[in-house]
C-alpha cells in the first residue's frame, strides 16, 4: 500500500522532527512526493509557513517546483546555502535569503530564527534538504552538534522539522546520527516503515 | 466585623544561583537583545558599566544602538554619546532597524550627543585633557544623565576619549568616577572599546577591563574561509552568566545569536 505522506505528517505531534529517507533510484518521485505533501497537502490545509533550507539544489529550482504545486510565495521562505558556492546568484529570489556556504551552520540556525520571528505563524515547518549535502561540507561531529541544537530549539518552538536524507545503504554514519536526534524516521521506499 | 487576618506566608527558601551560594536578585536592565538577555539571566544588572570590546566590523556600535533603542521603547531614556561618528550618520543607521521609530528621537526618549561639540562648548581645547578638564567632562556627562533622567548610556568610543586622556592612571580615574556617577543615577552604561592586539587584554590601554563591571567581547573568526561574528561575555558582576561563545548576526529585526559550534576551529580572532 503506497505511503500517504500527507496523512503521516498530519498525525505527527507538534514540534516533531522527522527524517525522510529517499531512495536515490527513485529520487525524483520520492522528492516530489515529499514536496507535494509538505507544501501543498499539509501546507494549504493549515496555511503553514514553510522555511526551506536549500543545500542540495538552489532555491530557484525548488521554487519552480513549488510554483508548479501552486504554493503562494508568501507561504514559503528559502534559506539558500548553495547558490553562492555554485556561482548561481545572478537572479536572487525575493523570498529567499542567501548564505555564503553550507559550512556556515550557525548562519543557517540564525536565518531560521530570523524567518520564524519575521513570519510568525502557529504552524511553521522547516525543511532541511538535505543532511547528505550538509555532510559533504561539514565533519560529522559538527553536523551532529548542529542538528542536536537546531532540532531541540525548533521543538521548543513547536516547529515541525523535516530532514531529507538520500541513501540506499543501511546504517550509514549520517543515518545513524539522524536516528539519534529525530523523533521519527520515515523510509519512503519501504512505505514509511 | 474585621476581615480575617491574612495568613503569614512561609518564608521562601533562599534562591541559589549555580555554585555561588544564595543569590541576591539584582534589578536587571534587559538589553532587549533576546539572545544576550538569555545568557545574562535576564539582562545587565542595573547600574553596571560594561565594556563592549572588539575590533573593527564586529558589531559593537550596532549592539550598543539596539540596547538604547530597545530601552527607549520601554520608556527608559537613552543617551548615545558619540565621539567618532556624527549623530546624523548614526541616526541614518538606525533606519535599518525595522523596530526603530523616529518618534523615539523626536520625543526625546533617544538622545544623541556629539562629544566633540561638547568639548568645544566646554572649551576643552588641549590635545591632552588635563585633570581639571577631565573633571569638567565627568560632571557634564553626570549632569546630562541627571537632568534628562537617562537610564541607559552608550559612550562610543571609550578608546577615542582615552586618546585624549592619554595617561593610564587618568583613564583609570576617569572610568572609576564616571562609573560611580552613572551607577548613582541608576544608569546602565556600555562603553565601546577597540581591543588590544596583545592577547588576553580587552582594551587598548589595558586598565579599562579591570574597572568596568562587565566585558562583552566581540570578534570575527574564520571557518574554512567563512567569517563568523562571535560574542562572549568575559565578565559581568552581579549575575551568573554563560561564558560560552555565540555567533551573532545583525539583522533588520535586531541582533540574533546562536551557539558557536564547538567543532569550529578558530583560525583568527582574539
Amino acid at each position: 500500500m503506497p505511503l500517504d505522506i500527507g496523512e503521516r505528517l498530519r498525525s505527527l505531534p507538534v514540534g516533531s522532527a522527522v527524517a525522510f529517507k529517499l531512495d536515490p533510484r527513485d529520487y525524483a518521485d520520492h522528492y516530489f512526493a515529499v514536496l507535494n505533501a509538505t507544501l501543498r497537502d499539509v501546507g494549504s490545509e493549515t496555511g503553514a509557513h514553510t522555511i526551506y533550507v536549500a543545500v542540495t539544489n538552489p532555491a530557484a529550482f525548488v521554487w519552480s517546483l513549488a510554483q508548479a504545486l501552486d504554493v503562494p510565495a508568501d507561504r514559503i521562505s528559502f534559506i539558500d546555502a548553495i547558490s553562492h558556492i555554485m556561482m548561481n546568484y545572478a537572479n536572487p529570489l525575493p523570498n529567499a535569503t542567501y548564505i555564503d556556504s553550507p559550512r556556515a551552520l550557525e548562519e543557517i540556525m540564525l536565518r531560521i530564527e530570523y524567518l520564524i520571528k519575521k513570519f510568525p505563524h502557529p504552524r511553521t515547518t522547516v525543511v532541511i534538504d538535505s543532511v547528505n549535502s550538509l555532510a559533504i561540507h561539514n565533519p560529522p561531529d559538527l553536523l551532529s552538534e548542529f542538528f542536536h541544537i537546531l532540532l531541540n530549539n525548533l521543538k521548543s518552538r513547536q516547529v515541525l522539522t523535516l530532514v531529507l536524507e538520500t541513501s540506499d545503504a543501511e546504517g550509514t554514519p549520517v543515518e545513524q546520527m539522524l536516528n539519534l536526534i529525530v523523533d521519527e524516521a520515515i523510509d519512503i521506499a519501504r512505505g514509511g516503515r | 466585623m474585621d476581615p480575617p487576618a491574612e495568613p503569614t506566608p512561609a518564608p521562601e527558601p533562599p534562591r541559589t544561583d549555580g555554585l555561588m551560594g544564595p543569590a541576591t536578585i539584582l534589578e536587571r536592565c534587559a538589553t532587549g537583545i533576546e539572545g544576550l538577555d538569555n545568557i545574562l539571566g535576564g539582562g545587565i544588572p542595573r547600574g553596571n558599566m560594561v565594556l563592549v570590546a572588539g575590533s573593527v566590523g564586529t558589531g559593537k556600535t550596532t549592539l550598543s544602538l539596539e540596547f538604547l533603542v530597545r530601552g527607549a521603547e520601554r520608556g527608559e531614556r537613552s543617551l548615545f554619546v558619540s565621539v567618532t561618528e556624527a549623530s546624523d550618520k548614526l541616526m541614518q543607521n538606525l533606519s535599518t532597524f525595522e523596530f526603530f521609530r523616529s518618534e523615539l528621537v523626536l520625543n526625546g526618549s533617544l538622545v544623541f550627543v556629539d562629544l566633540p561639540v561638547v568639548y568645544d562648548r566646554l572649551g576643552l581645547e588641549h590635545e591632552e585633557l588635563l585633570p581639571d578638564e577631565i573633571d569638567i567632562l565627568i560632571r557634564t556627562i553626570r549632569d546630562l544623565v541627571r537632568s534628562l533622567g537617562v537610564k541607559r548610556l552608550v559612550l562610543d568610543s571609550l578608546t577615542s576619549v582615552g586618546y585624549r586622556i592619554r595617561r593610564d592612571e587618568r583613564i583609570r580615574d576617569f572610568m572609576l568616577r564616571l562609573g560611580q556617577a552613572l551607577s548613582d543615577e541608576g544608569c546602565t552604561a556600555l562603553l565601546v572599546s577597540e581591543v588590544s592586539p596583545t592577547p588576553g587584554r580587552y582594551s587598548l590601554h589595558g586598565v579599562e577591563e579591570a574597572i568596568v563591571d562587565g566585558v562583552i567581547l566581540l570578534w570575527n573568526t574564520r571557518r574554512q574561509g567563512d567569517i563568523l561574528r562571535v560574542l562572549q561575555i568575559v565578565k559581568m558582576r552581579g549575575t551568573s552568566h554563560s561564558r560560552a561563545q555565540y555567533v551573532m548576526e545583525l539583522t533588520p529585526i535586531g541582533i540574533l545569536m546562536a551557539p558557536h559550534l564547538k567543532g569550529a576551529r578558530a583560525e583568527g580572532g582574539t
